[in-house]
Formats: C-alpha cells, structure tokens, sequence
C-alpha cells in the first residue's frame, strides 16, 4: 500500500524466495513420508519403485497407501489453512478459525449421522459425504453469523467466536447422544474421525476432495483484494464500492465449504486454521494475493509434517494426526493469546 | 457492564437487604424441597420402577434379601447422593469463580479445569493402573490446578487482564492441548476404553466406597465456600474497593482457588467432564436472589444439586436401556444459555 516501485519489487521478490523455501519444504516433506512408516524404504528403494522397479508388495505400500495419504493430507493443510485465512480476514480477529467456531463440528454431526443412516461404505458414499458435510457445517455456520449478528452493531468479532464455542458445545452434545446408538464398528470409526486421523487414504478419497478444491481455491484468490479491502474496515470498504455484507456472505460460504470438504475427508484436525495464516502472515505480510498462496503452502507443510509425526512417533501403533496437530498448535494458539493486545 | 453490575451490587449490598434475604431464604427452602421429593422420586425410576414405599423401605427397615431394596441401596441411592453432591460442588465452583474473576463466563468446564482433572486421569489409568479412588482425586485436584493455573495465567498475562474472551479462548486452547495429550496417552497404552466408561458413565457406577471420600471432601468445601461468601461478594466490587474496604485480597483469591479445585477436582472425578452447570446455575441463582454471594452460594449449592439429580432422572428415562450421559443432557440445556450470554456481551468486554 503506497509503497513505490521498488518496494515492491523488493516484496515481491522476497515474496518468490518465501514461496520456493515453503515449495522445497514441501517436496522434502513428501518425500521423506514416502520413506517412513512401518515399512522403512530406503532413498534408493524409492527411486527404484517411483521408476517402476518396486516389487509387488513395495508397490502396494507406496502407491495404494502412502501416496494418496500424503496427498490427502497436503490438500487438508492447504484447504483448512485457506479456509481459516478468509474467516480470520472477515471476522478481522487474528484467532479465528473454522474448528473455533463450530463449524468442523457441524460437519461432524453429518458425518455421525450418515453412519448411523448408511452403515456400508460404498463408493457412492465417499462422494457424498463431502456434500452431507457441507450441509452440517453450512446448517452451523448460518446459525453462528444469524445467532451474532445484530442489527444496531453488525457482526462483533467477540460475539462471532462465543456463539461459535456454545455451537461447538453444543453440537459435541448431541453427537454423544448419537454415539450411543452407534453398533461397535460404526463407533470405532467415529472416534478415530474425532481425533482426526486421515481415513480415507486410498485414491477415491483424494478425487472425491480435489473437485472442491479446484472450484474453491482459484474463487478465493481471485477475491483476496476484496479480504484485503475487508480487512480495511467496514466504513472504508462501503466508499471503496465494495458491497460488504454480500462479498462477506459469499466468503464465508466459501470457507465453511473448504473446510467442511477436507474435514469429511481428514477428521476432526484444528488449529491448522489458526496457526497457518499466522505463520504466513510473518512470512509475507498482510496482503491477500501473496498471503493467501503462502498461506495454502504453509498449511499443507503443516499437516504433512503431523502426519510423518503421527506415523512415525510410536510405531508400530499410529496416533492420529489431529492429536498431533493439536499438541503443536494449541501451545502456540495460547502463545498469541498471551502476546495480542486486547 | 461492570460499571452497571458493581452499582446493582452496590445498592442491593447496602440499601434491599432485608427484603432479598426473605426471597432467598423462600429460594433456598423451597429448593431443599424440591430438591428432597426429586431424589425421592429418583429412587423409585430406573429400568426397575417401584412405589415409593419400596424405596423408603429400603432406607429404614433394609432386608438384605430383598432384590428391590438391594437395588435402592446399592445402586439408586449412592447415585443420587452423588448427583447431588456433584451438582453442588460445580454450582459452588462456578459461582465463586465468577465472584473472584467478575467473569460473567467463568465455568470449571470452559476454564480447562475439568480437561486438566481428566487429563490427570488418563495418565493415573496408563501408569498406575488399580490405583485407589483416594489418589485419584487427589490427582485429579492436581490436574484441575495445573489447566487452571495455566488457563488464568496466560490469560492475564496482558494489560486487559483476564477478560471473558481470552478466558474462553484459554480455556479451549488449554482443553485441546490436554485432551489431545491424555488421548495420545490413552490411545498408546490401551487404556482409551477404561477411561471412556469411567466418564461416560456419569454418576450411574458411584460406589458407596467413593461417597465415604467424596462426602466429607465436598461438603467441607462447600462450608468454607460460605464462610468465603462475604468476602468474595466485597471483591465482586472490585479489588481496588475490596482493599480499600479492608480486605485482604491475595489471601481471600488464594483460598476461593483452592475451594474451585478442590470442588471441580472432585466433581471430575465421579461424573467426568461434565461443563455448564456452574456457568448457568450461579447466572440463575443471581436472577433470584440479588447479587450478595452470601446468598448466591447457599442457593447455588441448592440449585445445582436440583440440576444435577433431575439430569441423571432425564439420563436413565430418555431411554432406558442405554444410559445416556449426563453431561450430553446438561450441554443441551446449557448451550442455549450459554448462547444467551454470548450474544449479550458488550463488544469490547
């Protein structure tokens, strides 16, 4: 913002070296969860199976259960962090964060009540289950902004987040309720989506998530003037032509469906939301169109990272990937709250 | 908000008192009734019903024979005195935090307290499996203090000081961190389901063994949670004009913390994470009674047991054959308040 010309060729070239780092992160994080795991695979092993001279059962290990949960785990980061990037832009609150504000558990409840409802998991089932996710967290998510909205006073940030704790408490309520009626197998499995690990680890998963993805990701980084002019504040972005409430409204869905589509997929992970976009923002700075890639990228590192950690830290057992997100990022999210200045 | 509440405070402390005792001695009696004929009743419902001449057999003239009055003893009755005992003892915790915080949200759940207390559990359950029900309270006191400690002092660690959002946020925060850890633990130990059924179980599997310790632990605290009440209504004006009333403000907080853990510890210890009733009940109490904690916490106390006994009622009612858990049934009831109150905060509180 009024910076000249060489500022910003200085920003934007900081920009390009921040974002190769996060690029050369990330490759190395693959490929080193391509290593790890119960079957240790050597550097040279997995040249030798990534050029086709794996055997069967290397194959099998690589290609049908590390690779698509590696990917899947990087489309999560990327989607929660972006998802929490626009909620904290519009609630201009810096702790904001989809799991925060009830809108995983929304998502949750559908995902109980599909098993409940549809007890075989059959290959229809997994592309449902993104859009009965997005119904819950929609349902939640409506609820939140009409339960904080007022008319006088607009949407307070305090209220924004209260409203979406109670939801939260509420929602976890009434999932216990269902749980009950759970048989064994059903149960198991929504405890482990609970905790957050990443279930869906074959390829159908990973093409049932990208379509979301690939619609929500290029919308939302083609409105980040309108997060940046948000951001601004309501009176400015009323004289900039912006038509706030309704570019807010349009965000918000976009968010709650970028969360709710990796959610049903991921399990219950927070604080990617919150911690990402904290972290890029040191990195790059305030402005959306280079925050929000940065941002996608730093999620992704994030949740690749965990999932290593998850699958490696106490071998041969796994612990879920939310848990390990949650170890990390709830010490830092208490370390913002002790530092932000209100 | 403050402003307004210290002067209700004010005037009810100094100008309405007769009249507000009448109306809160009236709450506190009627409560106590209430409170007698839904234990009654609780003693009579189950998956067995009775008449009530079989439960109050049971009690007076117990033949160990009997099928029904060995249900009554062993079963009923221990639970309901728990429900009561651990209604109290969150109502009591609740009201006394937000008497010494002036935290309107102030709750032993959303404070991180009963993450703590079952944190501490999961780790008494992965290493020192068999342990006696003594220790574990004891743990569990220990954990309340340590999420506790942790939660107000990270959220007071700025110039705003402690203010009801970053209590919250603590309060989550510190929750998630703890419950992702005793999950962890849990999960690699094998000991997930133990602790699943210890909490899930709410007050249904209290044993009389468990009262013997809870009893005297609860209702001493709660007695001294009545001696603290004056003071801890001077501080509701604010520490500045609690000194300058001659109180001495570090040890009266040090000594309501205390009474908090100890009371949360316990109450996590039979009933597991059960949150709320300490944010609604103190909330309700001061609806009836006026702002003078010297009557908040005596009707808390009341009210809460109330809370408590008709939620397990509602737990083994709604549908017979499974218990559902009580803490379920109490957020139910306790989220729209919890609501309520959210959308009443000023923006900036």
């Amino acid at each position: 913002m009024g910076s000249t010309g060489q500022q910003k060729k200085k920003k934007s070239s900081k920009f390009i070296a921040v974002l190769l780092v996060l690029g050369i992160l990330l490759v190395l994080s693959i490929i080193f969860s391509m290593k790890s795991g119960y079957t240790h695979l050597t550097f040279h092993d997995l040249l030798r199976i990534l050029l086709g001279g794996g055997s069967d059962k290397e194959n099998l290990v690589l290609f049908t259960f590390r690779m698509p949960r590696i990917i899947i785990a990087m489309l999560v980061g990327a989607g929660l962090a972006l998802s929490g990037c626009i909620i904290q832009g519009i609630a201009r609150n810096a702790l904001a964060d989809p799991g925060l504000l009830g809108i995983n558990a929304g998502a949750g409840l559908m995902v109980v009540l599909f098993v409940l409802l549809f007890p075989t998991k059959t290959a229809l089932s997994v592309f449902t289950l993104p859009f009965l996710a997005l119904i819950g967290a929609g349902v939640a998510a409506v609820l939140i902004y009409l339960l904080a909205y007022k008319n006088l006073e607009g949407l307070s940030p305090l209220r924004l987040i209260l409203t979406g704790v109670g939801m939260q408490v509420g929602i976890s309520a009434a999932m216990i309720v269902l749980v009950i009626l759970l048989d064994e197998s059903q149960f198991n499995f929504v405890t482990v989506w609970q905790a957050g690990r990443i279930w869906g680890a074959s390829w159908k998963f990973v093409i049932a998530l990208l379509p979301w993805l690939l619609v929500l990701v290029p919308y939302v980084f083609f409105k980040a003037r309108v997060l940046d002019v948000l951001g601004v504040g309501e009176e400015i972005a009323w004289g900039l032509g912006v038509s706030v409430e309704r570019e807010r409204r349009m965000l918000l869905a976009a968010a709650v469906a970028l969360a709710a589509s990796c959610v049903a997929v991921s399990g219950n992970i927070s604080f990617v939301g919150l911690i990402a976009p904290h972290l890029a923002r040191r990195l790059v700075g305030l402005g959306h169109q280079i925050l929000l890639p940065c941002c996608a990228l730093t999620g992704a590192l994030l949740v690749s990272i965990s999932d290593i950690l998850a699958r490696t830290l106490v071998q041969p057992s796994e612990i879920p990937t939310g848990i390990v997100v949650a170890v990390v990022g709830a010490p830092y999210f208490l370390y913002l709250l002790a530092k932000s200045g209100r | 908000m403050k402003v307004s509440t210290n002067d209700a405070v004010r005037s009810d402390l100094f100008v309405k008192k007769t009249d507000r005792s009448w109306r809160a001695l009236l709450v506190i009696v009627v409560g106590l009734c209430v409170l007698v004929i839904s234990m009654a009743f609780s003693l009579t419902q189950g998956v067995v019903q009775m008449p009530l001449s079989a439960a109050w057999d049971a009690l007076m003239h117990f033949t160990p024979g009997s099928m029904q009055h060995l249900i009554i003893q062993d079963l009923r009755l221990p639970r309901v005195l728990a429900s009561a005992l651990v209604g109290a003892a969150l109502a009591v915790a609740g009201a006394v935090m937000q008497g010494i915080t002036q935290n309107p949200m102030a709750d032993s759940g959303l404070m991180g307290l009963n993450a703590g207390a079952s944190f501490m559990l999961s780790l008494c359950f992965a290493f020192v499996p068999g342990l006696s029900y003594s220790y574990i309270i004891l743990y569990s006191f220990l954990g309340a203090s340590i999420s506790a400690g942790m939660v107000y002092g990270i959220s007071s660690l700025q110039r705003g000081g402690a203010t009801p959002m970053r209590l919250v946020l603590a309060g989550i925060a510190v929750s998630a961190l703890l419950a992702a850890i005793g999950h962890g633990i849990a999960i690699y130990f094998g000991v997930a389901q133990d602790i699943a059924f210890w909490t899930a179980g709410g007050v249904a599997g209290t044993t009389w063994q468990q009262l013997r310790i809870l009893f005297p632990c609860i209702v001493v605290t709660l007695f001294a949670a009545i001696l603290l009440s004056r003071s801890i209504s001077l501080l509701s004006l604010g520490e500045e004009i609690a000194q300058g009333l001659g109180l001495r403000v570090n040890s009266v907080k040090f000594a309501a913390a205390l009474v908090v853990l100890v009371l949360a510890g316990a109450s996590v210890s039979v009933v597991g994470p059960v949150g709320l009733v300490g944010l609604i009940i103190p909330h309700i109490a001061r609806y009836l009674v006026g702002v003078d904690y010297r009557w908040i916490i005596p009707s808390s106390a009341v009210l809460g047991s109330l809370l408590l006994v008709l939620a397990d009622l509602g737990a083994r009612m709604l549908n017979p054959l499974h218990e559902t858990p009580i803490g379920a049934i109490i957020a139910l009831i306790g989220v729209p308040f919890f609501l309520y109150l959210a959308r009443k905060q000023r923006r900036e509180a």
